[in-house]
């Protein structure tokens, strides 16, 4: 029986975890907190599929590739959108109560560049509610989580480029630990929250996987692809769901006056949204023409939220909003089986690039994309594991990494790095956000390296073994400069305009130089880069 | 403003001293961690309500931190009816060893059409975010460490009344030992709920489906005679 090992316990994770039990193998799903507590509850829109004789798969392809802006691979998105409907019949077999329409149908609701309504929803909860059906079914499958285990590495046989395992820090214990496995899958989500207080996601989006992946000698694909959502609030980048544009939503300036398509692509909504907020300083939602009825029915959420964070009601007042980070598009580059360079070690959901997305993700395509894939990943995992089982070969790693938590420990602590995660987050949000250029992006790049030196003049200040929250947050913090620096580079190499990846010193497309992936990868500790087919 | 938070290295209450006003206890916190203490410890994640990472107790009673407001002089301290790892964070094991439990999950499901009315049933229950704040609050614990408890019996009447599902049998005979009647019906579980669920209605619900199945209130083992509907003298 082949031994799977799975990092993180999002959607990606616990689909995965299902296949690859099906699949007769034995499954440990590791998180760094607790599945249900994972990103995906966040997501709110829905899961893209062709249910009815209304629209066609056909469209789903098209509208796909048409929002991947040239970076999209046909064959991986037909795979995508062909497998929808079956995706979500399965999800719905499993128990996920997606609401309905008048006749008794899953119900589907148009999201941006949808050329017909196909994202299946369950109220405002699609993701919550994905989430929890998904890990109650890992319950019943009997899958054992090893919770709260931060990734330190992929332990990886050089010789032979094969994975063995991974190691990772027991936070509660504070002890270092190996586990082995035939095939280890990363499904440990995106790294949106490099931009801090300036994205969506939850603070765990700190691509740890990602960072482990290059590491381990795996290839990242198209990091500089960032999708910023439009409306975020103001102060606290929570995210006010497009729906509520979607209802009949405004988007104002300082003087309440309309200034764009409220419903155009994400990617150029955020930019209007950015360039109006340069120009006169502020943009607003304004949903009061909705009615307060409509707005406790259909955004009880938004209102909420815009009370708590920033002090307002909706009913009777204008909502501050700002684009934030939403999506990390780029990721650990996988062939067709989920697979990454390193063989037996796979990956999925948002920290993979399946090339479906290209340069800019349609909105429902992300859950669809970690359940169709998710499902195919468990699979191919188990079965190349019964292939080619691990051997039982001594490896250095988890000494390495002992060594690696003792020295941290012992940092000097003459700078702080909570300021310069601030400081990273600000820049990012100003430097290698919605609007880029060569300058800016250079002077980023330099930071980044000012900070890598800085290093171990931080660490944790608290030396506790046991719970060491600070000492977590510093390792992320280590996994973000690392991929802060791919990012700049790439987006500096790509000296173009396309999706969301906008130069405003190159503001055109030009396929002939760069119609192809950014590929970048370690030769010898040093990073490399290159673009790919 | 002044914020007290029970620290478990000294067992003591410590007060920190922060100039804030009209922010979550999470935003509170975190300029703690960041600022003034390191070693202050608590788990987050969301910052919007639907990760259930961040809940605490505040004055004795159970919220979320991304979603309450402190007040000068309020105490926080971790969640009950778990033991505590380091201040305010609990050891968490209780929501899968509970869950496994009472098999919280789908048997068997059919497809098909389903009236919107229908799936509305479920939709409170099934807004659940396992941020265990009633199996803080339960009092049962205190006498019955094994009892199954609010979250995952209202997850059992989640699934047990899914319009889709075809066969529920085991899980109610899953519930009917340190289970449904086990619960006093005080209603503490419900006040504190974030997402407004209400368990103790749903573990009547379960009560009702149980009898209606055969099963017993073994509470109600006198057969017979004139009780004046008390359970036993």
């Amino acid at each position: 029986m082949a031994k799977v090992l799975i990092i993180g316990g999002g959607g990606a994770g616990l689909v995965s975890a299902l296949s690859a039990h099906e699949a007769g193998a034995q499954v440990i799903v590791m998180t760094k907190t607790l599945p249900t507590r994972s990103q995906t509850s966040m997501a709110q829109g829905g899961m893209n599929a062709v249910l009815g004789e209304d629209d066609s798969i056909a469209n789903h392809i098209a509208d796909t590739l048409k929002s991947s802006a040239g970076l999209g691979n046909e064959s991986r998105i037909a795979f995508l959108c062909e497998n929808a409907p079956d995706a979500v019949r399965w999800c719905n077999t499993l128990g996920l109560p997606f609401s309905r329409d008048e006749l008794g149908e899953i119900a589907r609701r148009r999201l941006g560049g949808a050329s017909a309504p196909r994202a299946c929803y369950a109220q405002d909860y699609t993701g919550l509610k994905l989430l929890h059906t998904l890990y109650d079914q890992c319950l019943k499958a009997g899958i054992t989580f090893m919770n709260e285990r931060f990734l330190l590495n992929v332990i990886v046989d050089e010789e032979n480029n094969r994975v063995l395992g991974a190691t990772c820090l027991n936070i509660p214990t504070g002890e270092v630990e190996e586990i082995r496995a035939d095939a280890v899958i990363m499904a440990t989500g995106g790294y949106g929250a490099l931009y801090g207080k300036h994205s969506t996601n939850s603070v765990g989006s700190t691509g740890d996987g990602i960072a482990a992946a290059i590491r381990a000698g795996a290839r990242l694909a198209d990091l500089e692809f960032i999708q910023f959502h439009p409306t975020a609030l103001k102060s606290s980048s929570i995210l006010i769901s497009e729906s509520a544009r979607g209802a009949g939503g405004y988007l104002v300036d300082e003087q309440g006056d309309r200034f764009t398509d409220e419903l155009a692509p994400r990617d150029v909504v955020a930019r209007a949204i950015h360039d109006e907020i340069s120009k006169s300083g502020g943009v607003y939602l304004d949903i009061r023409h909705l009615g307060e009825a409509f707005i406790n029915h259909e955004l009880p959420q938004e209102r909420k939220l815009a009370q708590i964070y920033e002090g307002i009601d909706p009913v009777h007042d204008l909502i501050p909003i700002k684009p934030a980070a939403h999506y990390s598009m780029g990721g650990i580059e996988v062939n067709e089986e989920c697979m990454t360079r390193v063989n037996g070690l796979f990956a999925v959901g948002e920290c993979a690039n399946h090339k479906t997305h290209g340069a800019n993700r349609l909105g429902g395509n992300s859950l669809l994309e970690l359940v169709v894939f998710g499902r195919h990943c468990g699979k191919s995992a188990a079965e190349f594991g019964v292939k080619s089982p691990a051997s039982e070969l001594e490896n250095t790693q988890l000494a390495k990494d002992i060594n690696f938590i003792r020295d941290i420990m012992g940092f000097s602590n003459r700078i702080d790095f909570y300021e310069k995660q601030e400081t990273l987050a600000n820049i990012f949000y100003n430097n290698v956000g919605l609007v880029r250029e060569e300058m800016g992006l250079k002077t980023v790049l330099e930071a980044i390296s000012h900070m890598q030196k800085e290093l171990p003049f931080m660490g944790p200040k608290d030396k506790s073994k046991i719970c060491n929250t600070n000492l977590v947050e510093f390792i992320e913090f280590g996994n973000k400069i690392e991929l802060s620096e791919i990012i700049v580079i790439s987006a500096i190499n790509r000296s173009e305009s396309r999706g969301a990846h906008y130069r405003s010193d190159i503001p055109t497309r030009n396929d002939v130089m760069f119609g192809a992936h950014t590929i970048t990868w370690r030769e010898g500790g040093i990073l490399c880069a290159d673009f790919m087919e | 403003m002044k914020v007290l938070v029970k620290r478990s290295h000294n067992d003591e209450v410590q007060g920190y001293e922060v100039d804030f006003e009209n922010v979550t206890l999470l935003t509170v916190l975190n300029h703690v961690k960041t600022k003034i203490d390191s070693t202050l410890t608590f788990s987050q994640g969301c910052r919007s309500g639907v990760c259930g990472s961040c809940a605490v107790r505040v004055n004795g009673r159970e919220v979320l931190m991304c979603e309450y407001k402190p007040n000068d002089g309020d105490l926080v301290e971790p969640m009950h009816n778990a033991s505590v790892v380091r201040d305010l964070v609990v050891e968490s094991s209780a929501v899968e060893h509970f869950s496994r439990m009472a098999n919280t999950w789908s048997e068997a499901s059919r497809e098909g059409n389903v009236s919107e009315e229908d799936m509305h049933r479920i939709e409170t229950q099934s807004d659940c975010i396992l941020c265990t704040a009633c199996y803080s609050a339960c009092p049962v614990y205190a006498v019955n460490p094994n009892f199954i408890g609010p979250f995952a019996l209202t997850r059992v009447w989640r699934y047990v009344s899914d319009p889709r599902q075809t066969k529920s049998d085991a899980k109610i005979a899953a519930i009917q030992t340190n289970g449904i009647w086990d619960c006093t019906l005080c209603g503490e579980c419900v006040p504190v709920c974030p997402q407004g669920i209400a368990p103790k209605q749903d573990i009547t619900m379960l009560r009702s489906k149980s009898a209606m199945l055969g099963y017993n209130d073994p509470n109600m083992s006198f057969v017979g005679g004139l009780d004046f509907g008390a359970p036993m003298f």
